[in-house]
């Protein structure tokens, strides 16, 4: 059984790998294909689709709307996150632990129902849909990534090194500004990155909230329709995916370290 | 300059909600004093030292430094500087920017700064350590680190919050004698919050006993030692022998007691004693009982069964049962003469100085 193990497994691993990555290596391979059809053999190696992209008026106007909301939504959820976050690390209060689990559970909400929601509140209250509600709804959505990522560097935050500063003769905002913020920076501009990232990929929502405005995803969804339009969508889903890789692997290099910081600055009281 | 009060402490008392942590706690603190307050967790120690740095207020009475109340005066306005339990080491900084945190905003002129921060280096033997990253610390460097961080701001008081209690037995020991030795090479005010009574005893030139927020004894380590005032400083402070004793006569200072086992005693009145009917408690430290071997006479002597021994290594404790005492002695014996081989059951003599039979509150 053990020895059987020991030879499957390695196998089904590699086999899982393939199914999680292969259809997202399609797309960078058949984004530089001179022929419309994705389909294999290649004809030939383009970049064509690429330079059409800035030529399309309406995906640069759906690229900034994405941009915009994409901005608004990490501000504003690490904002959030940040107060929730020095709340959950640094006061016990009663209904603590409720509370973490209520600000978690978006995560595992489906997003569908969260944003059917949404939309019955947010035309009950009088609103109309528009990239202010498309923040909203990426708020919520991006919050608990925010919250994980600012508690893991808050975590450990040792409070008697704001009270050194003081110690030594420094200013409330000094402390601010020479302790406190460069001890949790990277843990606020990883929260930033996530944040964006996840806004920019979102669908659900925004397809929802959005009325007539579009999004990255919005664009990209109409433009399946077209067959014609399909290599410009691959091309433009390539960018958006190196995009992100970028961005959350600096977001998690970020938050190691500001965790490194804060467990190296604790590790004297264990 | 020696007798000139540097802290002076009057009727402070915090509480929280319900909770006295200090009820009117009343000190005077020498300049170039080590000075500390000592008791068990809890006791309202931490809270005066954070009282003194300007981390809490009291809720009524007076902090007074060098001559300036400090009512309202923030911690950053105040020439104390502190060694935190934690050593609060700012791990984003290396060890020289550690040091120079505090001179940054004194504005030296960088060669000024360097100086300082050298000299302050030196001072705690980490020269040539100033580049090393603060994560990159073993604990007893951390708390090195944190004394230069303090004394180069040349506080005129240094608060030391339990600063020896993460460091390994050796270290610690090693670090109290460079500490005392430090204190009285740069002759700032010390004041050293611990709850190891040898540290204090170590380390200090006066300590203040604290219980459940009160002040019990302010006094040198030897009288501290010697005379405690009540039951509870005498336990804290170490082994005592407490005998049951029935006043006799008091007369001005003195006291004449009866007790069984060691007869009718004369001794100091002390301070905090109020007469309790007839019945007052003395004691005696484990180690001021001396085995009396073979035919070896002594002109004070108490008589009992050895009932349980206790080999510690360099010592040996012995428990010995004395008739018509209500519990048995607790004697502390070194080796040299065979201690370790003293056979259970055996009678043995101890011999006392009377003066060493102190009378104290309960």
């Amino acid at each position: 059984m053990k020895a059987l193990a020991r030879k499957w497994l390695p196998a089904y691993a590699g086999l899982y790998v393939i199914f999680l990555y292969l259809p997202i290596l399609l797309l960078p391979i058949f984004s530089v294909n001179a022929s419309p059809i994705p389909q294999f053999p290649l004809t030939g190696i383009t970049t064509k689709w690429y330079r059409d992209l800035p030529k399309t008026p309406a995906l640069i106007d759906a690229a900034w709307n994405s941009l915009i909301v994409g901005v608004a939504a990490a501000v504003l959820s690490t904002v959030l996150g940040i107060c929730a976050a020095r709340a959950v690390t640094r006061y016990r209060f009663p209904g603590r632990r409720p509370i973490q689990g209520l600000i978690m559970a978006p995560l595992v909400l489906p997003e569908i129902i969260i944003a059917i929601s949404m939309l019955l509140i947010l035309l009950s209250l009088g609103l109309s849909l528009s990239l202010f509600t498309v923040v909203l709804g990426h708020v919520l959505i991006c919050i608990p990534y925010s919250i994980t990522v600012l508690v893991s560097g808050f975590e450990g935050f040792d409070r008697s090194l704001e009270e050194a500063s003081a110690d030594l003769g420094e200013t409330a905002f000094g402390t601010f500004r020479r302790v406190t913020l460069p001890m949790v920076a990277p843990a606020i501009i990883s929260s930033l990155l996530v944040s964006f990232t996840i806004s920019l990929d979102e669908f659900i929502m925004a397809f929802f909230l959005a009325g007539t405005e579009t999004t990255l995803p919005i664009y990209i969804w109409g433009q399946l329709r077209f067959a014609a339009k399909l290599p410009g969508v691959l091309a433009l889903g390539t960018l958006m995916l190196a995009a992100s890789i970028l961005m959350l692997t600096f977001a998690e290099v970020l938050r190691r370290r500001a965790e490194r910081r804060t467990a190296d600055a604790g590790a004297a009281l264990a | 300059m020696p007798d000139r009060t540097m802290i002076d402490i009057r009727g402070v008392s915090r509480s929280y909600g319900s909770f006295k942590a200090l009820d009117e706690a009343n000190l005077s603190i020498r300049e170039g004093e080590f000075f500390s307050l000592l008791g068990p967790s809890g006791c309202g120690k931490t809270t005066l030292l954070r009282m003194i740095a300007g981390f809490d207020t009291p809720t009524t009475g007076k902090i007074v430094i060098d001559g300036q109340p400090m009512d309202g005066i923030p911690a950053n306005r105040r020439p104390t500087n502190m060694v935190f339990q934690s050593y609060a080491i700012f791990p984003h900084l290396n060890v020289e920017q550690n040091v120079a945190y505090g001179l940054k905003r004194l504005r030296l002129g960088a060669e000024e700064e360097k100086r300082r921060v050298e000299e302050a280096l030196a001072m705690v033997s980490l020269t040539g350590l100033g580049k090393r990253g603060a994560t990159e610390l073993s604990g007893g460097q951390r708390q090195r680190v944190a004394l230069a961080r303090a004394l180069v701001m040349r506080p005129k008081v240094l608060l030391l919050d339990e600063p020896l209690s993460a460091l390994d037995k050796k270290l610690r020991e090693q670090m109290q004698v460079e500490l005392r030795r430090l204190q009285k090479a740069v002759g700032i005010t010390f004041i050293l919050v611990t709850h190891d009574q040898y540290e204090a005893l170590a380390m200090s030139d006066r300590i203040a006993v604290m219980f459940g927020g009160r002040i019990s004894q302010v006094a040198a380590p030897k009288e501290i030692y010697q005379r405690p005032v009540n039951r509870q400083v005498a336990d804290f402070l170490g082994g005592m022998n407490f005998i049951r004793a029935e006043l006799v006569e008091e007369a001005g200072n003195t006291i004449v007691v009866d007790t069984l086992g060691f007869g009718r005693v004369r001794t100091e009145r002390p301070p905090a004693w109020e007469g309790n009917g007839r019945a007052a408690t003395l004691g005696i430290r484990p180690e001021r009982l001396r085995v009396l071997w073979d035919d070896a006479r002594a002109a004070h002597e108490v008589a009992g069964t050895l009932i349980e021994r206790h080999y510690f290594g360099e010592i040996t404790h012995l428990v010995v049962d004395v008739p018509g005492m209500e519990k048995p002695l607790s004697v502390t014996e070194t080796n040299d003469f065979g201690a370790d081989d003293l056979p259970v059951g055996a009678t043995i003599r101890l011999a006392y100085d009377p003066d060493a039979l102190v009378a104290m509150a309960d």
